[in-house]
């Protein structure tokens, strides 16, 4: 199937829950409705692209809406990858999981969710995979900056080292 | 101490053990990032730690004496390295080998512990991203030598009130 | 917040599939290796469910070595970026570089000279030999033999000579940049890579010679761990993992890059995906690597190294000395950078556990907007439970030695 194929079959399938975008280089790319992604993934996965092969979020703050989550397909046989980009809307960042479709979703989403917080409903276990559990704030958010809240950790931990220290004995300096 | 033809020679117990502590410095397994895969090279062939008694990689904490922490730290490990850390037994040591586990090298953002030596007493601080095998063989000699000076207190805690 | 055991790990790991330490029924016992652990390579945590000694169950914990690596970078210039980058997978540092490299190129538009290209294969390949070599070293160490390792680190030690000698670094090189290389290969780079592939088909059959017929080896990794090819699929396995099940999929041949399709070179294919064909996979994949050196080396051509665009690559040395043209190109290269078109790109190469891909977004400034990497280790460490499900504790450490997971890329 030939991508200018693949997308008249997607657009006559989903109407305008799908639109094909620009293409600049090899992999087509489409614009999905979160509501119709578990569709649209069903129906590639019917037509060969057989292999998930990520599942990345990206962050266009202050853009609205300001999240994305872009899928890339994999097709071994013929040798074709597609991309679709998801973007939910801000007030309420809930995408459909596709951890039913694909194992491979469950991990990925779980970081997508741990590190942007978009949340994927219908997923499994959706909790913390990188950060520890006790974690506030989504790390890769760009209003998030980039030390962190490193600074009070390491005040708690600087309170505790001398735990670990030595005390000097009587008349050392 | 009596020798077995009549010599003798006088020390004091305290250098004795210092002798003794740094003569086989056992190193534990604790592979943290890209230091690790250089870390492994200090057993391989080339450089051999053999030659200085410290050739006997523990996998268990029970077991070592030296913590080298090779490679970065990130927040999610403090807890484990601080536990790691308490099950060895004393005297014991640490080397924060590279510039991630000395200082944070160039990761200074929200997941890495600016240097080991904010959650640990760090002994000898290696340079390097990530320092050559000789560059740790050298951090070794440089402990050895701290411990027979008696400078290296190896993590022993509250000998006095 | 959560219960914490000593470790200050979560008592409850809240996994709504109900792993709790103390409320294991009957015979069933829970315990967690890891994440300092001598069989885990790394900082990996697995959570296992026991009956007697079979494994009824693994849920693998991560992120004891996350780095913010993909945050950083959004915070460097585009060129500063691959600095970090070489840090994900350190056992490949140049596979990573590579892989950033040709996506920011695609969104430039550019196409890098001939010797470069040629360099940047053979490097890739002798990486992807020494990768392979640590995995194979620390596996055969898993399995109980010291030998094996030793052999494989000597053999090792002579690429990095090689990498040291070409870049000044034993690891983590950052050596192909934007545009071409950090540098040209010094007058005895040939000289040296040539040794050492004359040498290496004699001392991979050593390596053969006391692992093929070793029958603790072999017992320790035939039938353990198999996985299908459906399930692989599913769970997103790609490189070698993913051959040992029999499936043809090579990044080097499905999509080529850097001119790989001018190589003649085989993909390896196993056919039961158990621990053993992924060792004869990465085995057979140590010899076409050494193949495609050999080629590379072969038609290595003379040239220019980098492009002639001073907007991207730094201007030679002593022009920066005497030109004033050349100066200020030098000095906006290193205070700003350059800028990148706008657009997304999805590059991916084959590193030596997969399939690594880079979705780089650009916003049209000197700093990327995202570096999202498609890491190959990650998808293959959450394939490890399907792995050993039934099998017997002992056989978890086979698994996933032969899995090759690097917690640097996993985690990032």
């Amino acid at each position: 199937m030939k991508p200018e194929a693949l997308t008249e079959a997607l657009v006559e399938k989903f109407g305008d829950q799908v639109a094909p975008l620009e293409t600049p280089f090899e992999i087509p790319q489409y614009r999905v409705e979160p509501r119709a992604l578990v569709d649209v993934a069903t129906y590639l996965k019917e037509v060969g692209f057989e292999m998930l092969l990520d599942v990345g979020g990206v962050d266009y703050y202050p853009r609205s809406p300001r999240f994305e989550v872009v899928y890339h397909f994999l097709d071994m046989k013929n040798r074709r990858r597609v991309r679709l980009r998801c973007s939910p809307p801000d007030e309420r960042p809930e995408v459909p999981s596709l951890a039913a479709i694909w194992p491979a979703a469950d991990p990925a989403e779980r970081e997508v969710y741990d590190l942007f917080g978009v949340v994927f409903t219908g997923h499994p276990n959706l909790t913390r995979i990188l950060m520890p559990y006790d974690w506030e704030g989504h790390p890769l958010r760009k209003d998030y900056p980039l030390r962190g809240p490193r600074e009070k950790l390491e005040a708690r931990f600087a309170a505790e080292k001398n735990r670990f220290h030595a005390p000097k004995l009587a008349g050392e300096r | 101490m009596e020798m077995t033809n009549g010599q003798f020679f006088v020390t004091t117990i305290d250098k004795f053990v210092r002798w003794a502590q740094k003569s086989s410095i056992w190193p534990l397994t604790f592979g943290l990032a890209c230091c690790a895969i250089e870390m492994m090279n200090l057993v391989g062939p080339r450089y051999d730690a053999a030659r200085f008694g410290s050739e006997v990689m523990r996998a268990s904490p029970r077991q070592a004496d030296l913590m080298i922490v090779s490679g970065r730290l990130s927040l999610k490990m403090v807890p484990v390295i601080q536990q790691v850390y308490q099950q060895m037994p004393e005297p014991k040591w640490v080397i924060a080998m590279g510039a991630c586990a000395s200082s944070g090298g160039i990761f200074d953002n929200y997941a890495i512990v600016q240097g080991v030596d904010r959650v640990l007493p760090v002994d000898v601080y290696v340079p390097g991203c990530p320092p050559t095998p000789d560059a740790v063989l050298h951090a070794i000699m440089k402990l050895k030598e701290s411990i027979a000076q008696g400078r290296a207190k190896g993590g022993v805690m509250a000998r006095e009130a | 917040m959560a219960k914490l055991d000593p470790a200050g790990l979560p008592l409850e790991h809240p996994d709504p599939r109900g792993y709790r330490v103390e409320a294991a029924e009957g015979d069933r016992m829970i315990i967690s290796v890891g994440p300092h652990h001598p069989s885990t390579h790394g900082v990996l945590r697995l959570i296992l469910e026991l009956e007697g000694e079979r494994v009824v169950n693994c849920v693998p914990e991560i992120g004891f070595l996350h780095t913010g690596i993909e945050k950083t970078a959004e915070n460097l210039t585009w060129q500063q970026a691959i600095t970090v980058i070489d840090r994900m997978d350190y056992l490949s540092p140049l596979s990573n570089n590579l892989a950033y490299v040709l996506a920011v190129e695609k969104l430039l538009g550019i196409e890098v000279p001939e010797r470069a290209r040629y360099i940047r294969v053979l490097m890739v390949e002798l990486q992807r030999i020494a990768s392979h070599l640590v995995w194979l070293g620390t596996t055969v160490l898993d399995m109980g033999m010291m030998s094996g390792f030793f052999y494989a680190f000597d053999i090792r030690e002579a690429i990095l000579d090689i990498f040291e000698e070409v870049t000044g670094a034993r690891m983590n090189p950052s050596y192909i940049r934007i545009g071409g290389l950090a540098n040209d290969v010094p007058d005895n780079f040939v000289q040296m890579v040539q040794e050492f592939l004359d040498r290496f088909p004699k001392r991979l059959d050593e390596l053969h010679a006391i692992l093929d017929e070793n029958p603790i080896f072999l017992d320790r990794l035939k039938g353990i761990g198999a996985i299908s090819k459906d399930k692989a699929i599913a769970y997103g396995l790609t490189g070698p993992n993913l051959r040992a099940c029999g499936i043809d999929y090579d990044v080097r041949k499905a999509f080529p890059y850097c001119g790989y399709e001018e190589f003649d070179f085989k993909v390896p294919l196993g056919t039961n995906g158990d621990c053993y064909d992924r060792y004869l996979v990465r085995m057979q994949e140590l010899r076409e690597s050494h193949k495609i050196c050999v080629q590379a080396l072969q038609r290595l051509p003379e040239g220019p190294w980098q492009i002639d665009d001073r907007k991207i690559v730094r201007p030679p040395k002593h022009e920066v000395r005497e030109n004033m043209e050349a100066l200020i190109h030098h000095f906006k290269l290193v205070s700003y950078g350059f800028d990148v078109p706008e657009g997304e790109v999805y590059v991916s190469i084959e590193s030596p556990r997969g399939e690594i891909g880079y979705y780089v977004v650009s916003n049209g400034k000197n700093k990327p907007w995202r570096v999202r990497t498609r890491p190959p280790a990650f998808y293959n460490v959450f394939a490890i439970p399907e792995m050993v499900r039934g099998e017997l504790v002992a056989d978890l450490v086979a698994v996933v030695a032969t899995v090759d997971p690097v917690f640097g890329e996993v985690d990032r």
